[in-house]
């Protein structure tokens, strides 16, 4: 210890006096220079440990060879090795049976949330709800132009969808579209409009949506009977869909409604499968070489789909 | 006015030189503390032999699992056969709140009774002193002799022997913290087995090592320099705060008394030092009252041993307050002191507390939380539907099977939801949705209640209040 317990009478003092107070001159504490040399010390070990010092083009790399993103990457390996058996026993689940499976459900809505929000939230809304008059399809609801079980949602979001309405602006006349657009507004509210059928049914409309006027799964056109809208409900945006159709390329004021493929290759088995059930042949004897060449683009893993599927479903409209 | 700041200016050396004179042993000195028996003496065992429950507690058993056990990895604290969950961890706070203001009510009414007697850095270094004066002479002058003495294998065998015992203690100590935390028995098997958990290991080395360190080296530096309490004790005090003190007007001018002389002029007071000599802190009671009294009373044990000697009435050194010593009012009970009331209202309450809450322990947690985005979904046959996210925790240590209902809205249905199984000590969160048919709604937003009750248990039922939302009413429909 320092020794600086003399009286202050006895002690040097740096000549310095201010309000009569001297400025004493007693070494700092041991302790305290200590502490300072040893702060040193820890300085130059980290120098040497750890990246410090920038060069040209890159900079010294420390003995630990620590960088940020290794240590981002083993955090990340933590969390894989966690999710790793989920993910194991998803790949070989069917979307059915991970709904069925209440474990395997719950983990799926938990892990897709950001896988969501990177891919689909930015059209689809944070919650399966777009922003009103936004024009793109709302997920919670129970209306599925292309289906609504899960299988179907599965596959949409493997194939990717853009509906086809043809432009009519040259094709009907102007008290012909009026009329059309009282139908569909009178179909919707459950109101019957004979004269409005009958036009419908004359212009060919029922090609797409249906003798019924309730839309046809394979085509994804809308269903015109309930209450809810592809677009819009409002009178002067009906009569717009009708006048400028839904991804006509001949027509520049059409409506756009694309959504993207996110994987080639889980489209083409999802269908071959479905294709093989409907035939009545069995799903496992597909020959798969035959059906994929390779070089099918793949934006989504299947069991990210499927994960999303399952997560679109939960939103409370699947059916 | 310039006359004056002169005058101060002037004074300033006189300061120093007053400043010069207290002595402050901030580990320079090595307090070797005498024992005497005593009143005080006594209490202090006593105090201490609480501390035995942190030794023992571990390996009481209730209902074939550990009697308490804070069972961190699962989130519950297990005290006999109520389980706590983090869900009634309001309780802890006002635990903490209890002994703080307990803490607090205590030192105001008989000063810092929990340094002097319960503190466990005062307990531990008490321990080991007395080790230390067992071994290796229990005096200063003792000591000193003992380790001035040329090495020799007695003098090596004691060190020895001290610091081994030191470390035993301190690993012990550390080993019994551990046990509150996990399995006890199975904490001492997998000791045994060279297989314990890292995080154990980490704690059972810094309390072995802190409890060598602190109670064996630092010791009453620890109370003078890290203690924040010590620091506190000036605020906490008043002059009606009962505090061992020395009688000056009694025992000045002090001196030693001889045989035959007229010691008629002196007062009670024989300056034998005693009272310093046995003080754990080093301090000297008759400076007045200091930061370093820990208020043991050990001194006043000291001082009436001395009094029975020289045949004067004990209590030269005794607990006093302020006003009784120096006469400047009487001193005031303390059940009429405001600041005890104040405090003893706080306790009562924090107290209260405690109780509802361990009365009132709920077997279940349930919660029901609205979706917000979007907050209604309107359906194609146009009934609106909400969707909720519900969660119960199982508190209980069984299996429970819940069956759900709704209430409060007209017409309303629920879907996806109709029974859970929940696990003890789990929450499972479940999506339920309900919906309202069109037209049925009249408003924005009603509320609604849910209802669930376990089926093999009728006495266990929740309810929670919630909010159906739907389109805002526009005008007249």
């Amino acid at each position: 210890m320092a020794n600086n317990k003399k009286s202050p009478t006895q002690v040097e003092d740096t000549g310095h006096v201010w309000d009569g107070i001297r400025e004493l001159n007693n070494p700092c504490p041991r302790w305290w220079l200590n502490s300072l040399y040893l702060s040193g010390l820890i300085v130059i070990a980290y120098f040497v440990l750890y990246p410090s010092l920038p060069l040209v083009n890159d900079s010294t790399k420390g003995l630990l060879g620590w960088t940020q993103i290794g240590e981002y990457k083993e955090d990340l390996a933590k969390v894989e090795a966690r999710r790793a058996p989920f993910e194991d026993k998803l790949s070989a689940m069917s979307v059915e049976e991970i709904l069925a499976d209440q474990e395997m459900l719950n983990y799926s809505i938990g892990s897709s949330k950001v896988l969501y929000g990177d891919n689909c939230a930015a059209c689809h809304g944070t919650g399966g709800a777009p922003a009103e008059g936004a024009g793109y399809p709302n997920l919670t609801d129970d209306d599925w132009l292309y289906g609504g079980t899960v299988h179907d949602v599965a596959l949409s979001i493997a194939k990717g969808r853009a509906g086809n309405m043809p432009a009519h602006e040259k094709l009907l006349k102007t008290e012909e579209v009026d009329q059309l657009v009282q139908f569909v507004i009178d179909s919707s509210n459950g109101v019957a409009n004979e004269a409005g059928l009958a036009l419908y049914n004359a212009k060919g409309c029922f090609a797409c949506h249906g003798a019924d006027a309730k839309g046809i799964k394979q085509m994804g056109s809308a269903n015109l009977t309930d209450k809810i809208w592809r677009f819009s409900g409002e009178e002067d945006q009906i009569r717009k869909t009708i006048l400028h159709g839904v991804n006509d390329a001949t027509d520049p004021a059409t409506r756009v409604a694309v959504m993207p493929q996110w994987s080639e290759k889980m489209a083409i088995i999802l269908e071959a499968r479905a294709y093989a059930i409907a035939d009545g042949d069995d799903p496992s004897e597909i020959d798969w070489a035959d059906e994929l060449d390779g070089t099918e683009a793949e934006r989504l893993t299947e069991t990210e789909i499927k994960k999303l599927a399952v997560y679109v479903h939960q939103f409370g409209g699947g059916l | 006015m310039n006359n004056d700041q002169d005058n101060t200016i002037l004074n300033v050396d006189d300061i120093y030189e007053d400043a010069s004179e207290w002595h402050v042993n901030a580990g320079g000195i090595k307090i070797v503390a005498k024992r005497l028996a005593g009143r005080f003496r006594t209490l202090k065992w006593l105090g201490m032999s609480i501390w035995s429950i942190l030794f023992i507690g571990p390996y009481i058993r209730w209902n074939d699992s550990q009697a308490i056990l804070f069972d961190l990895p699962n989130r519950q604290f297990n005290i006999f056969h109520i389980t706590i969950y983090p869900q009634d961890i309001w309780m802890l706070s006002l635990t903490l709140l209890f002994f703080a203001i307990l803490l607090a009510a205590v030192t105001s009414v008989a000063g810092r009774v929990f340094c002097g007697y319960f503190c466990f850095q005062t307990v531990w270094t008490d321990i080991f002193t007395w080790l230390e004066g067992k071994l290796e002479g229990n005096t200063p002058q003792k000591a000193m002799k003992f380790n001035k003495a040329p090495l020799s294998l007695h003098k090596l065998s004691r060190k020895l022997l001290k610091h081994v015992l030191w470390l035993l203690i301190g690993l012990v100590t550390g080993i019994s913290f551990v046990a509150w935390f996990t399995d006890s028995y199975q904490l001492w098997s997998d000791l045994f087995h060279f297989d314990v958990s890292l995080t154990a290991v980490i704690i059972i080395t810094s309390f072995t090592f802190g409890t060598y360190t602190f109670a064996g080296f630092m010791r009453e530096q620890v109370c003078f320099w890290l203690c924040p309490y010590a620091r506190l004790q000036g605020v906490m005090y008043d002059q009606d705060t009962l505090l061992p003190a020395y009688d000056a007007e009694r025992g000045e001018p002090r001196g030693r008394i001889k045989r035959g002389q007229d010691n008629s002029a002196k007062g009670s007071c024989v300056d034998c030092n005693v009272c310093v000599a046995v003080c754990p802190t080093g301090i000297d009671i008759r400076k007045g009252q200091q930061e370093g009294c820990i208020t043991c009373g050990l001194c006043i044990d000291a001082c009436d041993s001395i009094m029975d000697k020289v045949k004067q009435p004990k209590g030269l050194i005794r607990y006093a307050t302020y006003k009784e010593l120096h006469h400047n009012g009487k001193t005031i009970p303390f059940y009429k002191r405001f600041r005890v009331i104040v405090y003893g209202m706080i306790l009562i309450a924090a107290m209260s507390g405690i109780i509802y809450g361990f009365m009132n322990l709920s077997p279940t947690e349930f919660k029901v939380v609205h979706e917000r985005q979007p907050l209604f979904v309107k359906l194609s046959d146009g009934s609106i539907q909400n969707k909720y996210t519900i969660k119960v925790l199982n508190k209980t240590k069984q299996t429970l099977i819940f069956k759900f209902g709704i209430e409060g809205v007209d017409g309303a249905t629920l879907h996806g939801l109709t029974t859970m199984m929940v696990e003890p000590g789990k929450v499972i969160p479940v999506t339920a949705l309900v919906r309202v048919p069109d037209g049925m709604m009249t408003s924005g937003i009603v509320p609604i209640v849910f209802k669930g009750h376990a089926e093999s248990n009728s006495a266990i039922s929740v309810s929670y209040k919630s909010m159906f939302v739907g389109p805002k009413k526009t005008g007249n429909k």
